[in-house]
């Protein structure tokens, strides 16, 4: 096996369907033995870790019906397979859908946003280092959280919604297709189910293995952008240690549509502060009929922490986060 | 000792005569299952710096790993393995990628480029090599490669960058030394030489 001692991959098979009906088939006959391949930069490390072992890859981004941005009556429709770099450079999300666009180009590196896609980047798992070690977590089927005992190192932790597991949702355009009010369509073999954006993802207290509801077969194929929250007012935060590569530290997300300075209504979502992007549901009511302003940030910012649960080490996300979402209302 | 046996030949020597069994094919077997058709084959035909060259590729072989060990392309460095530094950035249809986290069959079809395709067919350096060479940008050396080709990926998609244009750039390659400044400089002279 000299040749393979070059390269730290384990043996894996590789399939790389063209079309829709071979992708969908090949991903419900293998069912847990295949791994769904987008751009690769979430699934290379685990396999060169030898902390996840599929039997097979299915490679996605050939199919380019997965692929590319189109307008529909209701709004758009991005292919899931898209890259991030296509995300940002896209003339029509750069002008209705900002949002996204900000978000996606402050994912990773330029290299890992030219391969890396919309569907990893939402779908990619928890970046918990103590999970991603291979340790038997709860996370990874085992009984015990190594992130939430006195000692562990949990700065980057979550929050909210900790149950048992603490680690937080790591994807920068998760909080803004949640503030976007997006819908992401799932197929699978036996059809199509449409779910919004905030209900795709789960908390541990719902389901502690898995970040999505997405199940073997199915396969996240495309994502839809309303109109009616196109050309809205939008503001987009990530902090992180490094600027590039890193994840989000806290990241807020926010569309508001303001007519006559007065905030008529508003969706705001922080990232990396629970096992999912964190809708601020109390604050966007709190917003309603406001004016945009620094009165009114300072006045409901501090609505978007209550109820925080910060762990040994990362009490600094709580003023982080309110200072963030005050950053985001007064614009 | 024999001359022509230099360490890197005997090296390629020894992976030629390597066996590589497939564990894939007996995991399915120790299954009791047959495997879905239509696996990828692994001869393969790529395009490397405007040769086609025929190449033994399996399944899960990045294209780092190909250039280096199968294709004798070295300068391509392996740093991390992990898409963390750059070391190993190539050009993919013209696009900054790294080659350690790219599997060499998701770019069968495509132009793969590497710092060993930049010299002009007369020996000329590229403009952003020779740049580099005249803003002293490399300290050690080591992901220089790696910087080059950003630099000419960004400089082929934007000719004329700004300083800050340059930084973005370049943002996916770590230099351990440090020696941003000087490969910002170096990319900058290269865009006025052209």
């Amino acid at each position: 096996m000299v040749a393979t001692t070059h390269d730290v991959m384990p043996d894996i098979e590789l399939y790389q369907p063209t079309d829709e009906a071979n992708a969908l088939s090949l991903a419900s006959t293998l069912g847990e033995d295949g791994w769904l391949l987008a751009g690769g930069q979430d699934t290379y490390g685990w396999l060169k870790d030898r902390n996840k072992s599929p039997a097979a890859m299915i490679e996605l981004t050939k199919i380019d019906a997965w692929k590319g941005v189109r307008e529909t009556a209701n709004g758009i429709e991005i292919g899931a397979l898209t890259t991030l770099t296509e995300i940002i450079n896209d003339p029509l999300i750069k002008s209705r859908y900002g949002l996204l666009s900000m978000a996606a180009s402050r994912v990773a590196s330029p290299q890992i946003r030219n391969v890396g896609t919309l569907a990893g980047n939402l779908a990619q798992d928890a970046r918990c280092w103590y999970y991603r070690r291979g340790l038997d977590c709860y996370r990874a089927g085992g009984n015990l959280c190594y992130a939430d005992a006195p000692e562990s190192l949990n700065r980057e932790h979550a929050l909210f919604g900790q149950s048992r597991c603490v680690a937080v949702s790591p994807s920068d355009t998760a909080p803004a297709l949640v503030a976007l009010d997006a819908t992401l369509v799932i197929s699978s073999e036996r059809g199509q189910r449409r779910v919004a954006a905030e209900d795709f993802f789960v908390g541990p207290a719902v389901d502690i293995e898995h970040m999505t509801i997405l199940r073997p077969g199915e396969i996240l194929t495309s994502v839809l952008l309303p109109n009616s929250w196109a050309n809205a007012e939008f503001y987009f935060e990530k902090v992180a240690d490094r600027n590039v590569w890193d994840f989000a530290l806290v990241s807020v997300a926010a569309a508001m549509k303001v007519s006559d300075g007065t905030i008529q209504d508003a969706r705001l979502a922080c990232g990396a502060v629970e096992a999912k992007p964190r809708r601020l549901t109390a604050v966007e009511s709190a917003l309603r009929g406001k004016p945009r302003n620094e009165a009114t940030a300072n006045q409901v910012a501090s609505i978007a922490t209550q109820g925080a649960r910060p762990l040994n080490y990362n009490h600094f996300k709580v003023p982080l986060m309110e200072n963030l979402v005050k950053r985001a209302i007064r614009g | 000792m024999n001359p022509k046996l230099t360490r890197r030949r005997f090296i390629k020597g020894v992976i030629a005569s390597g066996v590589a069994v497939s564990s894939t094919s007996l995991w399915y077997s120790a299954r009791g299952q047959s495997r879905p058709p239509g696996a990828v084959e692994r001869m393969i035909r790529i395009n490397v710096n405007g040769q086609t060259r025929t190449v033994d590729v399996a399944p899960n072989e990045t294209l780092a790993s190909t250039l280096r060990y199968k294709l004798s392309l070295t300068g391509t460095k392996l740093g991390c393995n992990r898409g963390e530094c750059g070391a190993c950035t190539v050009l993919i249809d013209d696009v900054p990628n790294y080659a350690c986290s790219i599997l060499t069959h998701s770019v069968k079809d495509q132009r793969i480029e590497t710092v060993e395709g930049l010299e002009s067919p007369n020996g000329d350096l590229h403009p952003v090599q020779q740049a580099f060479i005249e803003e002293l940008s490399p300290q050690c050396g080591y992901c220089t490669p790696g910087q080059i080709m950003s630099a000419v990926g960004l400089l082929r998609a934007n000719p004329n960058p700004t300083r800050d244009d340059v930084r973005h750039g370049l943002s996916g390659n770590i230099c351990r030394c440090g020696a941003y400044e000087s490969y910002i400089r170096g990319v900058l002279r290269a865009a006025e030489i052209g």
